[in-house]
């Protein structure tokens, strides 16, 4: 996955919230088949990232290439129609909507023709989900609600599927299962997964390659095992600094 | 599910679960004597009649003079009369209502296990047996209410002919607060857009029909769709500005364009009469017939002879079958897309557009169509009143539409039913005591408020068409313990 043109190209892309500078000139490029990860401190503008990619805020400077169609400049709804979802930070479910209803709405895009068998995939990725299936989103556990907020993305059929720390706030056990949900979605199907975390550990472990972002600016990248190796990445993200203050 | 006694005698038939659900269940019940309920509420209800007697005494004393004794200007100074009647009746009312309010509702704050019988049997706030039932129940408890409503003028007219012309016309005005509620419903209880100005909708509606048959001479079924149309264009127009308001501040906008439509109609002399109104506006007729006097009409064809509370019966049908048609097509569109995005577009916004739906176009429909059913009932009130004038165009018609929507709970169909019975019967029902209705009414809102936060009927029904049977019962789900 080398030669041929990424899925997804970010390019020289500087993001704003009113003034106040966010991304200074970020360049990304997802190929197909690939999962990629992007790591950072908290505040480093990944989220920001992600949501100038879905078109909400806009890029100030800059392009973002999809499939070989610039939608920079395309409406958030626009973009999410063209074989893009996402798994927002925070989840995002519908609360007050059964697990049932919010996988449909994942569904709103597509003609509906092949909900049956989206549907069945999202319960064989997680049965908890179709044992629920009944009950609100607002009342499920944070884990599940985690698993619902990737299965209503993969509901609308992606290529590329945009995932925000689905790690947040769950217990080891979970995560575990949630990445490995990620890799054999990418195994098998050949989904390409954009990926950011700050569980970096378990992130770099995952991904086919991976970026760091610091301060709105990507500070690092090369293939997820280099980056576990870069003593850098080991001290600011792995080990909470003990070792570069030990030094 | 098997019962206790022959899980415990017969277990050998049973799954091995069975029999470990079963020493589950005999585990839970452990802790758990069945019987001490009973003195509690005895006891309850003695406290409660203690309670109602201190009340009773207390009115007492001060009822003594305030009703026992009436004094009247007479000849060569005050002339007392005594009125023992009224006194008794007085405190009568107070033992009895202190009473009731005691054992039904008050929950007094020191024990906590005891809680009165009406919430015992309703539910309070946290656990939702009332909004539950309704919810379990919502199809048969609609199709009774539908043929009550549509035997409610045959009934009025059978048993109080005396007085037909005006439960009907209450019965008319009900329904018409229903369609309006059920309209505001669709942008503030989907949509979740808070909507000050609904009345300008409403106005629109009326003031439609009414210039239409003015200057075009038309009649009411051909101005009813144009009203609509209209209404959905005002709708639009509000739509776009707000488009990128949240909350308070679409709350004020919207206020803003209640009035503005309102002043503009009180201005304009020359085009909508100012505040002279605009009169004669015609009735509807019935396939080109009249509901009027004379053997060429309707009742005389028909040979019933002439009741002007046929008419108001007419009335009536016009607008359940109006109010029928917003409900239906609300509740069908809660099952489509439109009507899915507008609900997703209720609870979050951002995850709504990551989605692929299309907010502003989502909004904007959300407006027009509230807007359009707000306008069919504008002109319907309009046939209906005969005059209109920007008076019954208030802001205090907002409030009232969106107090019963939000009494009813949000985006519940059958709440607003509810509200707008309760509330616009209330209003007819305290009409002697015009001034003291605006408090009635502020009572009633905080009560409900206090008692039921989310409205009467909270419950969101899931839209989704269900596949399966569902064997978790909804109220263990409601606390997340379903398993
Ligand atoms: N809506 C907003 N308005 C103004 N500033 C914002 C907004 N959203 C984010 N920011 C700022 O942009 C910077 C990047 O935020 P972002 O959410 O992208 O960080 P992040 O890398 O995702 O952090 P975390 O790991 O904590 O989620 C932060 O300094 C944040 O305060
Ligand atoms: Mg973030």
């Amino acid at each position: 996955m080398t030669a041929q043109n990424p899925l997804l190209a970010v390019e020289g892309v500087e993001t704003y919230y009113g003034n106040i500078i966010a991304l200074r000139g970020v360049d990304i490029a997802v190929f197909e088949g690939e999962i990629v990860t992007l790591i950072g401190a908290n505040g480093a503008g990944k989220s920001t990232l992600m949501m100038t990619i879905c078109g909400n805020p806009q890029a100030r400077k800059g392009r973002i290439v999809y499939d070989g169609e610039d939608i920079t400049h395309l409406p958030t709804h626009d973009i999410m129609q063209r074989s893009i979802a996402q798994s927002p930070e925070g989840r995002r479910i519908f609360p007050r909507m059964t697990v049932m209803e919010n996988l449909q709405m994942g569904a709103l895009v597509t003609d509906g023709a092949s909900f049956d068998a989206d549907l069945q995939r999202v319960f064989d990725l997680f049965p908890r989900l179709k044992e629920r299936q009944h009950q609100r989103g607002g009342t499920l556990s944070g884990g599940e609600q985690q698993m619902l907020a990737i299965g209503r993305a993969l509901m609308s059929r992606p290529r590329l599927l945009l995932l925000d720390e689905p790690s947040l706030g769950l217990a080891p056990m979970v995560v575990k299962q949630i990445f490995e949900v990620i890799k054999d979605l990418n195994r098998e199907e050949g989904l390409t997964v954009f990926l950011v975390e700050q569980n970096a550990f378990h992130a770099l472990r995952l991904a086919h390659r991976g970026y760091v972002m610091v301060n709105g600016q990507i500070t690092m990248s090369g293939t997820g095992a280099e980056l576990l190796a870069r003593p850098e990445v080991r001290a600011a993200y792995l080990e909470g600094g003990r070792k570069e203050a030990a030094e | 599910m098997s019962n206790i006694n022959q899980a415990g005698s017969a277990d050998e038939q049973q799954a091995p679960g069975a029999l470990v659900e079963w020493e589950q269940r005999v585990a839970g019940y452990a802790g758990e004597p069945p019987f001490v309920e009973e003195p509690q509420r005895l006891s309850a209800i003695a406290a409660a009649l203690k309670d109602a007697a201190i009340a009773a005494a207390i009115a007492a004393a001060l009822f003594l003079f305030f009703i026992g004794f009436r004094t009247d200007i007479a000849i060569g100074g005050l002339d007392l009369t005594t009125r023992w009647q009224a006194f008794g009746t007085a405190i009568v009312v107070v033992f009895v209502g202190r009473l009731l309010f005691r054992i039904l509702l008050w929950r007094p704050a020191t024990k906590a296990g005891t809680r009165p019988l009406l919430l015992r049997a309703f539910g309070s706030g946290e656990g939702t047996p009332l909004s539950e039932h309704f919810a379990r129940h919502s199809k048969s408890v609609g199709v009774v209410a539908l043929v009550a409503a549509v035997l409610y003028p045959v009934i009025i007219l059978a048993l109080f002919p005396m007085k037909d012309k005006q439960f009907i016309d209450l019965g008319v005005l009900v329904l018409t607060y229903i369609m309006l509620g059920w309209g505001l419903n669709i942008v503030v209880g989907l949509a979740g857009l808070l909507d000050l100005g609904y009345v300008a909708f409403y106005a629109v509606g009326a003031y439609s029909f009414a210039l239409f048959a003015q200057f075009f001479e038309v009649g009411f079924w051909f101005a009813l769709p144009i009203a609509g149309i209209l209404a959905a264009c005002w709708g639009l127009i509000l739509g776009f500005p707000v488009l990128r308001l949240r909350g308070d501040y679409l709350a004020i906008v919207t206020l803003a364009f209640g009035e503005i439509i309102r002043v503009v109609l009180l201005n304009w002399y020359t085009f909508t009469g100012g505040p002279n109104g605009i009169s004669g506006i015609p009735d509807p007729t019935f396939f080109g017939l009249e509901f009027a006097r004379g053997d060429d009409n309707l009742p005389g064809l028909l040979g019933i002879g002439y009741d002007s509370a046929y008419k108001q019966a007419y009335f009536f049908y016009i607008i359940l079958a109006l109010a029928m048609i917003t409900n239906l097509v609300t509740l069908r569109l809660r099952k489509l897309p439109l009507g899915r995005a507008w609900e997703a577009l209720r609870e979050d916004e951002i995850a709504c557009r990551s989605l692929g739906i299309n907010t502003t176009n989502t909004k904007l429909t959300a407006f027009a169509i509230g807007a359009m059913f707000g306008g069919f009932a504008g002109a319907f009130f309009a046939t209906r009143q005969g005059f209109i004038s920007p008076e019954s165009f208030t802001f205090m018609e907002s409030a009232l539409i969106l107090a019963i929507v939000v009494l009813g709970g949000l985006g519940s169909q059958m709440g607003v039913v509810i509200a707008s019975i309760v509330m616009i019967g209330g209003f007819e029902l305290f009409r002697d005591f015009a001034e003291y209705r605006m408090l009635i009414f502020g009572l009633l809102m905080v009560i409900i408020m206090v008692w039921r936060p989310r409205g009467l009927i909270a419950t969101r029904e899931p839209s989704a068409i269900l596949k399966e049977r569902q064997t978790i019962s909804a109220d263990m789900v409601a606390q997340g313990e379903g398993h």
